[in-house]
Order: C-alpha cells, then structure tokens, then sequence
C-alpha cells in the first residue's frame, strides 16, 4: 500500500494527475469508501486492502468530465469494467491514469457475519501483505478467526484471472483465488423445471426494496436518466410491489446489460437483501458463450458485441421456442 | 414479570395468531426481515438487525390510498381501508420503538394520517432487548436504552427464558390472552441482563459520538458547509439507506392507471433519489450534493428545530452496515467534527 500511495505522491507533484481516485480508511476494521484526493497530505488517509471491493470504473465517468488526468486505481476484474465503459464511449481513456493495483481476493463482511461473528473491534490479515489464509478477529465477545476464502466475495472464488485488461501501470501482486467455475450456478438452475425457476427468483427478487444499489453501481447501467427513473413513466423505480415490479425491473435490466455485463459482481456485492443478482447476468453470459461463441464483456475495446453484430453464424430467434 | 421457555416460542405465536396478525422476523432467502407469521415460516429472533426496520407494518413501503373507477358514465371514487384487525409485532428493538416515537411526531400530528393512526392504534408492540449489541450501533448517542425498550410488552433473552413484561394497557391485553403459557418470574435474571447489556454497550465504538453541534438552530452554519462537497461524491444515490432506516417517512404518491381504474398509492420516497420532491413546480433538488445534505440535515437539524430538539436518527446502524460504498451518518458526524475547527 505504501507503494500506492508513494506512487500517487509522485503523479500529484509531478502533475500527471490532478487527483486520486482510491478508498480512504473507514472508522471500523472493514468500512473503506471510495474517495478522491487531491493534495498529498489527504493521502494519509488512503487505504487499500482485502475490503476495497468497490469498482471505481464507474466513477470514471464523473471524473472524465473533469480537469485534468485522474489516477485511478483498478483490480484487474475492475479493467474489464473499464474497457468496457471506454468502448461505449462513456469514459474518456486519456483522462485517465490506471494503476492496475494487485488483489488477492476481496473480503465480504456480510460472510464474516454470517459465520457468527459480530461485536467487531479489530481484523487482522486483510493486508495484501499478510501472507495467512486466516482473518483473526478480535470481537467484543472474543477472539474469532475465518478462513480468508470462507470470507471472500462471491465473485473472487470465481475470479477472471490476474491479468489487467487496461493500465498505465502496475503495483502490487495478485493471488489466484478461482476455486469455483462461474457457471456452475447456472447450469443448476437450468435443470430446475419452470416451476422451480419461477419459485427460485420470486422467492429471492421477493426481498428486493427497490434501492437501486445494482442499478447504481453497475458499470454498464450508465444511462444518463434511466427508463425506471423517469416520471412519466407509469412503473415507478420505487414503488415495492411484489407481484410484479422488482421482477420486472431485474428482468430488464439484465436484458439491458446483457453482451455488455462484465461479470464484474458490484450487483451482488451491493445488495442489501443478499440477492444473487449475478445470476440473471451470468445466465445471458452464458447463453451468448453457447450461441455466438464465447464472449467476455471488457477484454478488449475493439471487438464487435455479439449482440450488436450480425453474422450469418448468428443463432435464429427461433432458439428461444427450441430452447424452452 | 412472566417467562416462557424458548422452546415454547411456537405455541406462543400460534396462540397470538389466534386472534391477531403477528409480524416478527421471518428467515427468507437467507434474509431476516419483518413479515407475517405462519406454521412454516422460519422464525428468526437472534438476528440482532433484520434488513428492514419495522416500519413497514406501521408505514408500508407501498399502500393503495384510492381507486377510481369508471363504468360508462360513472366515475367512483373508493378508497383503501383503514387498518380494522388487531396485529402484534413481535422482537422490535429499542432504536426501532424509538423510531416509531420520532413517526409519531409527523404522522399523528395535525393533520393526522389516517392510514398509519389506523395502524397504530390496532399495533401492539412487543419489544426485545438487544442480546447482543454490535459495534454498529449507536442508540445510546441518542438516548436509547437497549436494554430497556419501552414499549407495550418487553421481553428480555436469558439462557434458554424469554421475559416478558406488560407496560402498558395494551400490552396487559396480550400478557392477559397468551397467559396460559406464561410462568411468574422475578426480576433478577434480568436485573442482571441488563446490566450485562450496558457494560457490552459501554465498549461499543460508536456509543460516545458526540452530536456537539447538530441542534435544530445549526440551520444556515451546517448547511452551508464545504464539507458535503467532500462528502458526498461516492454515494451511489442509491436508497438503500433510507429504505434500511427506521425513521426515513418521506413518501410520495402516484398514480397506476389500468385502463378503466386508476389507483393512487404512495410509497416510501429517497431523497437520494433525482426526483425527490419533483412536483408540478420542476425545482427541486438538482444535484447528488444537495440530496446527500438532505438526509442528514433532516436527522440532525430540520427535525430537531420542529419537535423540540429531538433527532430523527436513533442510532440502529443499518445505514451503517448496509450502505453499499460504506458511507453513513456516523461518518458524516465525524467529519464535521474533526474539520470544524479549521474551516
């Protein structure tokens, strides 16, 4: 992290950048926020460890429209976001100076919770410098320790690779911490009859608030004003009426981001309700991998979208009857 | 005082859903959530924080108003009924209870909402005292008694009882209707719980924020701070933390039309939301900065200037734990206090 930050010292004084965009410490063991610096003596408060899950490519797009170069800092699975974002002309490359910074796999707070641990007062061995596999953690109701991996979130376990896809730079080693196929989920829910499907994601979209957080912090929903957002549409973005609008509003925008969702897992992370939202994206990877060849989102910023691009290879629409 | 083994927990509930609705947290998808109790559901009291407050069995995230038909000519205007049936809910915490206090103060007061005095008045709360507090909490900032929850019925955990104590007419009604499977107590076992609550709550991080500052009269001094600047730029502008929060009441109505009926509803609003406020004038809040001063400047300043210094946040922590960029009305208390003295 002091690399990071000697790193991000240099690029200010130097002006390559006129800010930073990293995560600032938070006042309990596990809550950093995304935050800009702009002065060197700010950086004192700059933080990167197992609990900087949050993507910063979205807010790329604010930060384009500002003066001056921005130092961002990305995992890898956050470089194909921002692919991704460049090829829709939503950020501007030149205004950005990506640091690919190292991961070895991000920390979920809710996992740690739900092991039972609570009264959190100190956790050890979320620094990308430990070396151990365990967290130890001191709790007002005593000392408690979790595996890191029991601890990590959904989409590290299955995790795109170490490689960054977009940088300027690197600092920082990365860890290997696939230990689960990406698809295995889906091709579960696929042998389920209709009927189970249907009961699976009510049961599950049942608890939706309609807070927008996927929606928000996704970096493929980069509309300026959302459809669900508008007021004189008759679907409201925050009315929760289980028979039919979460549905709904998930339905369409897994369809929207559909051959542009990276996979990069910010819908799940932030859910308040725990929903695998990821799901719905994964099944439409999943199905464009089986049609028109395997595709992922953010790889590069020249390839066509298999989606947008017609073939005469191109599955027929009739797949959907066939398919069932 | 009374007590019921834990085990005898489920004849309790059924024998409260005999004559009233019951609402207490409910495991589903591997969320605890406040929801109607049933045969099947899976009961869950030893979540501290369900993902939602209570709120919604007083305050309905969404709620029909009215509806107009049309039928030829004709054009009828029916509208939704009052709560009329008798309900329980059952393991609300102090911070929550509270918060039904600071609703109190908007609903009941002229003119008077109808619909959540309705609810109110056929609501009995039955409260629980926090077993185990977590570092997110911070109630007693506020003051709130965790392990005193003053409500109509409260319950304490120990060991393998649950303790029960009427506080009020309406609580002596429940006690009264479930006596059968109440046993008579003294007050030690929960003499000494809840002195084990307020030691554990003595060492929380959060229980001596200092709220030095935040008045009703800090009006023009808070809002015109740089610091929001600051603050503000990575919220999401999501509404997770108004949804979350047991004191959030703004609300907006709207219109569904199906054709031959349209109904008018109302729904919780987020003033994190772009168009919070939006109404026929078009000018409301403009930017994300203005809307994240919103929230707080409503918890701290404009609620405690209308009901005689009293704030509109009791400290439960689910903004805490749930805000997806780790942002939070704690945060923000800090910031203010550590940048006061130099801007």
């Amino acid at each position: 992290m002091q690399e990071l930050v000697n790193r991000a010292k240099e690029l200010l004084a130097d002006g390559t950048v006129a800010r930073v965009l990293g995560w600032k410490a938070g006042d309990l063991p596990y809550n950093p926020e995304p935050a800009y610096f702009e002065k060197a003596e700010e950086l004192v408060d700059f933080v990167y460890n197992g609990f900087c899950g949050a993507n910063l490519s979205k807010y790329m797009i604010e930060a384009s429209k500002l003066e001056g170069k921005t130092m961002v800092c990305l995992k890898p699975c956050d470089t194909y976001s921002f692919n991704q974002l460049i090829k829709e002309h939503r950020v501007d490359r030149d205004k950005a100076y990506i640091v690919g910074v190292g991961c070895k796999g991000k920390l979920d707070i809710e996992k740690i919770r739900k092991q039972g641990i609570k009264g959190i007062e100190l956790i050890q061995g979320a620094e990308l410098t430990d070396e151990a596999d365990t967290l130890k953690i001191q709790t007002i109701y005593g000392d408690k320790t979790c595996a890191y991996a029991d601890a990590m979130l959904e989409r590290c376990h299955v995790c795109k690779g170490k490689e960054h896809m977009v940088y300027d730079e690197l600092i920082g080693d990365s860890n290997e911490t696939k230990d689960a196929d990406r698809f295995d989920e889906v091709a579960k829910l696929e042998t389920m009859s209709p009927e189970e499907k249907f009961a699976f994601f009510q049961k599950e979209l049942s608890k939706c608030i309609r807070c927008n957080a996927c929606r928000n912090v996704c970096p493929a929903c980069s509309c300026r004003k959302c459809v669900f957002d508008s007021t004189k549409f008759d679907s409201s973005q925050k009315a929760n009426v289980d028979s039919f609008e979460e549905k709904m509003f998930h339905i369409i925008r897994a369809f929207h981001v559909a051959g542009r969702c990276t996979d990069c897992g910010e819908c799940s992370r932030v859910c308040p309700q725990g929903i695998p939202l990821h799901l719905f994206n994964r099944k439409f990877i999943k199905d464009i991998d089986e049609l028109y060849g395997e595709y992922q989102a953010g790889a590069d910023i020249t390839s066509k979208a298999p989606l947008t691009n017609y073939t005469f290879e191109d599955a027929e629409p009739s797949i959907v009857g066939k398919r069932g | 005082m009374y007590k019921i083994a834990k085990e005898n927990l489920s004849a309790l509930f059924r024998l409260i859903a005999e004559t009233r609705e019951l609402y207490l947290p409910v495991r589903t998808a591997g969320q605890t959530n406040y929801a109607a109790w049933s045969e099947d559901a899976e009961v869950d009291i030893d979540t501290l924080k369900t993902v939602k407050s209570a709120k919604d069995a007083f305050f309905p995230q969404s709620e029909g108003l009215y509806t107009v038909k049309k039928e030829g000519k004709k054009i009828s205007v029916e509208p939704e009924a009052l709560k009329e049936q008798d309900f329980v809910v059952f393991g609300m915490k102090a911070c929550d209870v509270k918060g039904l206090e600071v609703l109190d103060k908007v609903f009941l007061s002229e003119p008077v909402d109808t619909f959540y005095a309705a609810r109110r008045d056929h609501g009995t709360v039955v409260a629980m005292a926090c077993h185990e507090p977590e570092e997110t909490c911070f109630c007693k900032v506020f003051g709130v008694d965790a392990a005193n929850p003053a409500s109509d019925v409260t319950v304490w955990t120990v060991g393998e009882d649950l303790y029960w104590k009427a506080l009020t007419e309406k609580g002596e009604a429940l006690t009264e209707a479930v006596k059968g499977l109440l046993t008579s107590a003294d007050d030690a076992a929960v003499e000494a719980e809840k002195e084990t609550i307020h030691k554990i709550l003595e060492n929380l991080p959060y229980m001596n924020l200092s709220l030095e500052g935040w008045n009703g009269d800090a009006l023009s001094e808070k809002f015109d701070s740089p610091i929001w600047e600051e603050l503000y730029k990575s919220c999401l502008a999501c509404g997770t933390c108004t949804f979350v929060c047991p004191t959030c009441q703004c609300y907006d109505i709207k219109d569904y039309s199906a054709g031959d009926k349209v109904s008018r509803y109302r729904c919780w609003d987020s003033c994190m939301y772009s168009d919070f406020t939006m109404m026929a004038h078009g000018n409301n809040r403009t930017s994300q900065m203005q809307r994240f001063r919103q929230r707080f400047m409503h918890k701290l300043v404009y609620y405690p200037a209308n009901n005689d210094g009293m704030y509109s946040c009791v400290g439960c922590g689910r903004c805490v734990e749930k805000c997806p960029q780790a942002l939070n009305i704690v945060k923000v208390i800090k910031a203010f206090q550590n940048q006061g003295g130099e801007k």
